[in-house]
């Protein structure tokens, strides 16, 4: 990792460029634990179908079971790494076949799992913040008759996530890509009995089939042009194939992964999204689903390496997402959609390192984990307050919770210090690592992503001041206090990962060099030294604290918004207008076109049947007149006919 | 002697049958009037035999009487069925087969 750090201590700057390792080996030939790693998925599977299966006789133990079926695939995962980093490093990547899945005609998908680094990180990620979040819910969800159901629907998400991140071939990810798709909208719409949260889970699901058009043609795409969907058949084949085909296949993936990870242009879904319960916000769309965006670039690496105009627009989708998010965040009275907002712009930091190529792929995911681990923590905090204040998440009826509700105040500080990069917490290596790639490719994305983070550092201070410190501003019928300890132990877990991740994962286990074997890594030149850019970061971030720290600590917050604000304060508050471009892009003119079809369809097509069908029974009316029974009246019809072929026969005769 | 004069007396016979076909009611007269038609048809043959030279139309004409006879037989049968059940011989009466 280039960081302060490495670069006071370590003599040595050079890094060397590391191609990435394709070879796989069967899971038989790993032999061990590794024949068993589809286990991973199976439990959550069982629990789901348990708890779904079984109803209302699981009530009094469903809770139990579907902590247990997380918990134990965490403990394999962790075997798995253990002897996954006993091993070499070309011998890491390892292929479980199962069956034959799908075979028709010269198509073949197998379903086949796929345990390599990059997967490893994920299943770690998934189980283990997947695993507080559960044991969170049994104490968040304590007074919820469904609380079963929940916990069914939240395994349904842990299997759909694993097998996502375990595929071996893209068809078998497009299972789990959906799969999670539809746990987050049975989530999102959990309380469904609210409209809000009806609408909101419809309008996640319907953004989301967007982009999973793109993920469908992506693999079309790859099939019809590599005759494969396995990931090494169409990363050793990517060489030798036309380069815009591969640029198409890059933007289509793109595509899948804007809508998945809330990007734009198909990032409106998330704020509305945080209408379902907390620990849903906290596990799909902060620490996971959302991230599998960034999972299926990082992925297709090989193919975006070939792809620059594809990877270009990478970076541009995460550096506009980055800035946007970051100004919806500073903007947001509601907490949870603040955080909805910076997650939003976290993402778009994975995006920009991913559109980096080469050079910031191990970045995107070096900054995924850390998000996953400190944004996981601010939201169960959030829910934390959230659950002590009658379900209120407007912040301007917050204010002065340190008093009441200390360890909360604890675990949200450690996520303010985990996202805004102050040395030496997560974000101070995930984010610089960023920051310094970002500089040494392109100038424009690095100065973005130092102004992301100066904008990180106002809205985390924001929300820090204006719900625990400054003066009580609550509504008469609250009485805030301590969430119970099923609650606070996930979060002080989650506060220790926010706090020490980063420097768990550049010192003790060397991420970097975990991933490189996948993604391959060129290292930059920077054009500024690294103290500087350190010192300038640095800077951004206390200048953004202290503005922030100004308005919202040391003066009074109004408990009504201001409304002599300037414009781009009004456009954050409507979330940029995102909605509205929604609406007049896409609702009103996909509604001026149902109307026209309609109308055409009762016009046109219709008409032209209807008419067809009256013409000929109006003519036939005409023609039932000749059929009027009289023998002399046939008698003349025949005699017309034949004196008019006799005029025709003469006719034609003279001529 | 000039055969076209056959022909044309032929024409005139022909047209005074069509038109008693077409304007008169009783089926008897009806049935007359079409043998009118078919001996001018007749009479047309045998003058084109004449003015050809060769016996084609003449056997012909044979043809048509034996056919006409034959009609003849069939049309007043049904004629006698009829008027045994209307009690009359109009052409116009038995149109039950219209709608």
């Amino acid at each position: 990792m280039i960081s302060l750090a490495s670069t006071i201590l370590s003599t040595s700057d050079e890094e060397p460029a590391v191609e990435p390792i394709t070879a796989v080996v069967s899971a038989a030939e790993a032999g061990g634990l590794f024949e068993w790693f589809w286990l991973l998925i199976a439990f959550p599977v069982f629990g789901m179908l348990v708890l779904l299966i079984g109803g209302r006789r699981t009530n009094a133990w469903g809770h139990l079971l579907g902590t247990a079926v997380v918990l134990v695939p965490f403990g394999i995962g962790v075997a798995l790494l253990i002897d996954m980093m006993g091993r070499a490093e070309d011998q890491r990547s390892v292929v479980l076949h199962m069956w034959d899945w799908t075979i028709a005609g010269n198509f073949t998908a197998d379903m086949a799992l796929r345990l390599d680094p990059l997967s490893m990180v994920f299943v770690l990620l998934i189980t283990g913040v997947g695993s507080l979040i559960h044991i969170y819910s049994i104490g968040y969800m304590s007074h919820d008759p469904d609380r079963r159901k929940f916990f069914g629907f939240l395994n349904l998400f842990i299997a759909a996530m694993l097998l996502l991140v375990l595929a071996n071939n893209y068809l078998l990810l497009y299972v789990g890509w959906e799969g999670v798709g539809l746990a987050s909208y049975l989530l999102v719409g959990f309380w469904q009995y609210k409209n809000s949260a009806a609408v909101a889970a419809k309008k996640a699901f319907v953004m989301n089939r967007v982009g999973d058009v793109g993920l469908s043609l992506g693999i079309m795409l790859m099939f019809v042009t590599f005759g494969s969907v396995a990931f090494e058949e169409v990363f050793a084949a990517a060489g030798e194939a036309d380069g815009t085909v591969v640029t198409l296949i890059g933007l289509a993936l793109l595509l899948a992964a804007t809508g998945k990870s809330a990007q734009y242009p198909l990032q409106a879904w998330l704020l509305d999204a945080m209408e379902g319960p907390t620990p849903v916000s906290a596990l799909i769309h902060a620490a996971t689903m959302v991230t599998a965006g960034v999972y299926l670039i990082v992925r297709s690496n090989a193919l975006f390496d070939l792809a620059p105009i594809a990877l270009n627009v990478v970076l541009v989708v995460g550096v506009v997402t980055m800035v946007a998010g970051a100004v919806i965040g500073c903007a947001n009275d509601d907490l949870k959609k603040s955080l909805a907002g910076s997650t939003m712009s976290q993402i778009g930091y994975m995006f920009t390192a991913a559109g980096l190529g080469p050079a910031g792929y191990v970045f995107a995911i070096f900054h995924l984990l850390m998000h996953g681990m400190f944004k996981a923590d601010l939201f169960l905090s959030a829910g934390s307050v959230m659950h002590n204040m009658n379900d209120q998440l407007n912040m301007r009826r917050f204010g002065a919770l340190r008093t009441v509700m200390i360890v909360t105040t604890g675990t949200f500080f450690a996520g303010f210090l985990g996202i805004t990069g102050v040395p030496p917490f997560d974000s101070f290596f995930s984010k610089d690592d960023i920051i310094k790639s970002a500089l040494s490719q392109n100038w424009l994305a690095g100065i973005a992503t130092i102004f992301a983070a100066g904008l990180t550092a106002f809205y985390m201070t924001r929300q820090l001041s204006m719900t625990f410190f400054g003066k009580k501003r609550w509504t008469q019928d609250v009485k805030p206090k301590e969430s119970p300890p099923v609650m606070t132990v996930p979060m002080i877990f989650l506060s220790a990962g926010a706090l020490f991740g980063g420097l768990t994962m550049v010192y003790l286990f060397n991420l970097q060099e975990w991933l490189t074997p996948i993604t391959g890594f060129t290292p930059g030149e920077l054009p500024i030294p690294d103290w500087a850019v350190e010192v300038i970061t640095i800077a951004t971030l206390a200048i953004g604290v202290t503005l922030a720290w100004r308005q919202y600590a040391t003066r009074d917050v109004p408990e009504t918004p201001p409304v002599n604000v300037t414009p781009l304060t009004v456009a954050a508050r409507k979330s940029l207008y995102a909605d509205a471009i929604n609406e007049g892009l896409f609702m009103r003119p996909g509604q001026h076109l149902t109307r026209f079809l309609v109308w055409f369809d009762n016009r046109g097509v219709d008409g032209i049947v209807r008419g067809t069908a009256s013409g000929v029974s109006g003519l036939s009316n005409r023609l039932k007149l000749l059929q009027n029974g009289y023998a002399r009246s046939y008698a003349l019809t025949m005699v017309v006919g034949v004196l008019v072929i006799a005029a025709i026969f003469i006719v034609s005769r003279w001529v | 002697m000039d055969p076209s004069a056959y022909v044309i007396l032929s024409g005139i016979l022909f047209s005074i049958g069509a038109l008693g076909v077409l304007l008169r009611r009783n089926a008897i007269v009806v049935f007359m009037s079409v043998e009118l038609m078919l001996n001018s048809a007749n009479l047309a043959f045998v003058a084109f035999a004449r003015m050809h030279g060769n016996l084609d139309g003449q056997v012909i004409a044979f043809f048509v009487m034996i056919v006409a006879a034959a009609e003849v037989v069939v049309g007043l049968a049904i004629l006698m069925t009829i008027f045994r059940t209307r009690r009359s011989a109009s052409v116009d009466e038995p149109s039950l087969l219209r709608n």
